[in-house]
């Protein structure tokens, strides 16, 4: 069951991150990776949120584990921050990758807090 | 399940631009998505940390992935022209459901908030190095493998 429910969220966060990134590649035309930037951020601001309520079993396996982690990304990521620097584009990489952490955790943290106040 | 009935409908054409090829492209990314996400739930469940410990199965998966998807890229855009559902399916649907931030940074905030700033630390930024290293590392082998076989 816990399963069933990781894989429908999963395929429920996968496609929006995918949509997500071609929609604001689309609207930005910059080759800094914004859309993985706004996804990951996004996520990890509504799994601040969950963790904070606190959501666990059925609740936290449907958007948690499976809506979130699949609406975030570490590969593709990685993949971009690497991309960047063998361009010859370092400083982009490295506040790409600086800017996805701290930008990360402080929606994490907004998130919990955002929990707590309802 | 509808998503792979998508997937297979796609095939016939190598045109991804339509209606039905972004039925397909869309399929494919959640199949991928679902595929990947239960693998690393069943990996996380498998090797769970206590709170304030490093996060080992996260990272592992994090890491593992970031190689993968070195390997993928050069693999259909330098060695031969894949199929148009392939990166879908494998990039951004099982790799990017297996790999995660968002887990990443509440592993971060869980070892902060359980008392251990340096584990929390040594795994955000492990994790980004690690993870670094493993696309480079994934682009470098595949690259040099078949270099030496073409």
């Amino acid at each position: 069951m816990t399963y069933l429910l990781v894989a429908l969220g999963a395929a429920l966060g996968a496609p929006l991150r995918y949509l997500t990134d071609r929609v604001i590649r689309a609207r930005t035309g910059s080759d800094f990776p914004w859309g993985t930037l706004a996804v990951n951020v996004a996520g990890s601001a509504l799994l601040g949120f969950l963790a904070a309520l606190p959501a666990d079993g059925a609740p936290m396996a449907l958007l948690g584990t499976g809506f979130c982690g699949a609406l975030t990304t570490y590969s593709t990521f990685g993949y971009e921050t690497v991309r960047l620097v063998t361009e010859g584009r370092r400083t982009r990489a490295a506040l790409n990758a600086g800017g996805s952490v701290a930008a990360g955790l402080t929606a994490a943290y907004g998130g919990a807090l955002l929990a707590t106040w309802i | 399940m509808a998503a792979s009935g998508k997937l297979t409908a796609g095939l016939g054409s190598r045109d991804m631009t339509g209606r039905k090829g972004e039925a397909a492209t869309l399929g494919a990314v959640a199949a991928g998505g679902a595929a990947g996400a239960v693998a690393r739930y069943a990996l996380t469940a498998a090797f769970p940390h206590p709170p304030g410990t490093f996060a080992w199965a996260t990272f592992g998966i994090n890491v593992a992935g970031c190689l993968l998807i070195g390997v993928l890229m050069v693999l259909i855009t330098e060695v031969r022209r894949a199929h148009p559902l392939v990166r879908p399916f494998l990039g951004v649907g099982v790799l990017g459901g297996f790999t995660t931030f968002s887990t990443y940074v509440a592993d971060v905030r869980e070892a902060l908030a359980a008392g251990a700033p340096l584990t929390a630390a040594a795994y955000l930024a492990g994790t980004l190095v690690a993870a670094l290293a493993a696309v480079t590392a994934g682009v470098l082998l595949t690259r040099a493998m078949f270099r030496r076989r073409t």
